[in-house]
């Protein structure tokens, strides 16, 4: 077990050094002059431009302006925006409140989808899995900004039930809309994946065997069952609480709320590519160490994994 | 049953006299908005993360001088529904040729930390925003000021041998003077812009910090600022100009999305928003839903088309004429931007001093005689229009190539670039393929500010790369004429010029349309796209 975790670890090395260069390039290697646009329609002046290129290091190459940026970062500084505002600030402000909504949405997914996976699942073909079978068939097919949207326009601007936008601080309460809509796909997912596996695994030879033992049913869905169904839906749900971490952009956008996808949001829009480096480089690192739970939670859940 | 029917009758009377009674109290709810004002009230105002730092010298777009321009008092102001300028902290401004100006500021005005505002206080800041090393954003507003080239070089590699311009001189606490480089006759206008505004001393021992919380002199101050969330500032009570506003807090709150701030509107979480989302204007649907709440202003700007004189084709008067006449504006402004827009007609903004109508007399859509000169032109080959895609800035474009696609029976491309940036290097790069948008909005109101930047041979704005020694004669003769009638007249004779070779393509003016919530009163959308704050009055 310790060297399946020690060799989970190194692994992580290369691909975060592979990541956030492949990011840094990708933001900052953009074609374009970063302050074209800054000054409206004239040209910027030149005593203004050289500054700005000077402090994010625009002149040096572009691997000297990673490495750069890296050795910063260790020093714990995400750098600064355009307006001085410093990203690290930025990011510790903001990444609770994505953290909550993320919770918030896979608390939704889990639970709903679960139980609708579960149900479906045991039961078989009727009335309840059709049901199913198209609504989660119907969130599928809808993207996330056309969920948030009419969720928005519905409940809050034709109904008033909720706010249209949450306030600077948001609490679960406020959030349970937008998690709604940030979840709603995921949801869908994983009330599939539930139903087949729990489908496929109904029939199998140790369930047999446990209802020949005289197990009482709750115990052979409960241990026996969902043991060894929930594995795949949990690989989904790991990754996701990532996806999902960086999937509020849309969500956050939209009820306009102070979280990490709401600064991607901005930082694309006002070309601010501190920003979203900054922040992209945490959600691979959340990415990251979430695959690296799902991975020890998969050994702790199916021994043949442990003792490979 | 009947003592519930006696309590209705009781409560009909008590609510049809309180009825009865508020309407006579609230006699002056005329707007479409109930309740008393309330002079304590807050105001909330959709913002956008502010771009740079919040000092006037380093701010030049809506977002940050929503906040600066409520905390700072320049020399000069301009009103808010028709952008006259006046005298705000300055007690007089003189000259006589149009070179030197001898500034007298009023006394007794404070910074907000409380210590005075005197005559240093703007040579000082006007000297900070022009020095190169400290690399603000507006320091070529200061270009025209005798001495920039010493703080400020033109070669970038050049170190300045001075951080003083020798055309600032103090003369005392409440008096200085400004010599410019040439004679400039829009000078006093143009110092009402953000970046003339004075500095306390504080700023200049330490300007990070100050930036963190600005002190200003103006009818707003500082409270607060979480960014991406919001900025706060609380009214100056102690403030002495005209443009004292009506309400007690501000609270711009920063948005990501347009639409979101749109739904607050609507929902009354928010009380003004300058431009309406893509969504609202689809079909006018904000007429429907805003009704009394719609706020139509007149901003200052204008909308052409650049026609490059470097691209091989376009350097002909006559395709001008007829790409300019096949292009039907009202149906354009109408349809495609549903009202937001009026047809333009010249090459200054409607509304502005010395604008007048029909200057460009090619700017009437006119088939026949686009087909004409079209033919007379022998132009071969595909039209293009190249512009950033996004905010709106493609359908009417799309539909300007398709009208003239119509008429003339030539092929007629939009070509989108992916954001403003890429857009302005493009620009800026000389490297348009056709023609391109160029927008214009007026940093202050003057007619020189729509020549000057944009026709001028090798202006700062020049899309077109335009050149005619007249007009740039014309332009020098009318900066240097101190009488100001006598100077826009001569603008004018530039901007007569200047449409007779149609270097870009008038196409339409921007009215500004606006929005806000039932508890704002009455409030003014000014010529800047920003609520005029002393206009508001919520109630409560």
């Amino acid at each position: 077990m310790i060297r399946y975790v020690l060799r989970r670890l190194l692994q992580l090395i290369p691909v975060f050094f592979g990541t956030t260069f492949l990011i840094y390039v990708l933001v900052w290697a953009v074609p374009g002059d970063p302050f074209s646009g800054k000054c409206g329609q004239t040209a910027c002046p030149q005593a203004y431009v050289d500054l700005m290129t000077e402090k994010f290091h625009l002149n040096d190459n572009l691997i000297l302006q990673y490495l750069k940026y890296l050795g910063s970062l260790f020093t714990g500084d995400w750098g600064e925006t355009f307006n001085g505002t410093s990203v690290g600030e930025l990011i510790a402000t903001s990444y609770p409140i994505t953290l909550r909504l993320a919770l918030v949405a896979v608390l939704i997914e889990a639970v709903i989808g679960l139980t609708a996976g579960v149900l479906t699942g045991l039961r078989g073909k009727g009335f309840l899995d059709n049901l199913v079978l198209v609504s989660t068939t119907f969130l599928i097919s809808l993207p996330v900004f056309v969920t948030a949207i009419v969720l928005q326009l519905v409940l809050g601007t034709e109904l008033g039930i909720i706010d249209t936008s949450v306030s600077d601080n948001p609490g679960f309460g406020e959030l349970i809309v937008p998690g709604i809509a940030l979840g709603s796909l995921s949801m869908a997912y994983v009330a599939r994946l539930t139903r087949t596996s729990i489908a496929e695994n109904r029939h199998a030879d140790y369930i047999r065997t446990a209802i020949a033992k005289g197990q009482p049913n709750s115990r052979v869905v409960g241990v026996h069952l969902l043991r060894n169904s929930v594995i795949p839906v949990l690989t989904f749900l790991g990754t996701d609480l990532g996806a999902l971490m960086g999937g509020a952009i849309v969500t956050e956008g939209v009820f306009n709320i102070n979280g990490l996808g709401g600064l991607i949001f901005r930082g694309i829009q006002n070309r601010e590519s501190a920003t979203v480096v900054g922040v992209v480089v945490l959600l691979v690192l959340v990415y990251l160490l979430m695959s690296l739970i799902v991975d020890l939670l998969y050994a702790v859940l199916d021994p043949r994994i442990r003792y490979d | 049953m009947r003592r519930s029917r006696r309590l209705w009758g009781a409560a009909a009377v008590v609510t049809t006299l309180s009825l009865v009674l508020a309407a006579c109290g609230g006699g002056s709810s005329s707007s479409g908005s109930s309740g008393e004002v309330d002079p304590n009230g807050t105001f909330t105002v959709y913002g956008t993360e502010p771009q740079n730092t919040l000092i006037p010298t380093n701010t030049n777009e809506l977002g940050g001088s929503k906040a600066v321009d409520a905390m700072f008092a320049e020399l000069v102001a301009f009103k808010g529904d028709n952008a006259q300028p006046y005298n705000q902290m300055a007690e007089s401004i003189t000259t006589t040729d149009s070179k030197v100006f001898d500034i007298k500021i009023k006394q007794g005005w404070k910074f907000h930390d409380g210590t005075e505002v005197k005559a240093k206080n703007f040579v000082d800041a006007w000297n900070y925003g022009a020095y190169s090393p400290n690399g603000q954003i507006n320091s070529t507003f200061f270009e025209n000021i005798q001495g920039y080239d010493d703080v400020h070089p033109a070669d970038d590699n050049a170190k300045p041998t001075t951080d003083k311009m020798s055309g600032l001189v103090v003369k005392g606490d409440y008096e200085f003077q400004v010599t410019l480089k040439a004679p400039f006759s829009v000078f006093a206008t143009k110092i009402g812009y953000t970046a003339f505004a004075p500095l306390p001393d504080v700023f200049f021992k330490d300007p990070k910090a100050f930036a963190q919380h600005p002190i200003g002199n103006g009818p707003m101050k500082f409270v607060s600022r979480t960014p991406n969330v919001d900025i706060k500032l609380t009214r100056n009570d102690d403030y002495k100009g005209q443009d004292k506003v009506k309400f007690k807090d501000l609270d711009i709150k920063i948005y990501a999305s347009q639409e979101t701030a749109y739904q607050d509107l609507l929902s009354n979480k928010l009380d003004f928003i300058e431009t309406l989302p893509p969504s609202a204007l689809a079909g006018s649907k904000y007429k429907t839903d805003l009704k009394d709440n719609l706020v139509i202003g007149h901003l200052l700007g204008i909308s052409t088309i650049a026609v490059p004189y470097y691209v091989p084709g376009y350097d002909n008067l006559d395709l001008r004429k007829a790409i300019s006449m096949a292009i039907d504006r009202t149906q354009i402004t109408k349809t495609v931007m549903n009202d937001t827009y009026v047809p333009a007609d010249g090459y200054v903004s409607q509304g502005i001093e010395g604008y007048r109508p029909a200057v460009c007399e090619f700017c009437k859509f006119d088939p026949t005689a686009a087909k004409a000169a079209f033919a007379k032109s022998g132009f071969k080959g595909k039209l293009t229009i190249a512009s950033n895609a996004d905010g709106g800035r493609k359908e009417p474009l799309v539909a300007a190539c398709n009208s003239i696609k119509n008429v003339l029976g030539v092929e007629c491309d939009f070509v989108p670039a992916t954001d403003f940036g890429q857009w302005r290097s493009i620009v800026t790069g000389h490297k348009l393929t056709g023609m391109g948008r160029s927008d214009w909005s007026a940093d202050y109101p003057s007619i020189e500010d729509f020549l000057n930047p944009i026709y001028r041979s090798g202006a700062s704005s020049n899309d077109s790369v335009y050149t005619n020694p007249a007009v740039d004669q014309l332009l020098e003769q009318a900066d240097s004429t101190p009488d100001k009638d006598a100077a826009i007249k001569i603008y004018q004779q530039a901007e007569d010029a200047i449409a007779k070779d149609l270097p870009s393509i008038p196409v339409w003016d921007e009215k500004g349309v606006a929005a806000k919530s039932k508890h704002t009163k009455t409030v003014t959308l000014d010529f800047r796209r920003r609520a005029d704050y002393s206009s508001v009055e919520v109630t409560k």
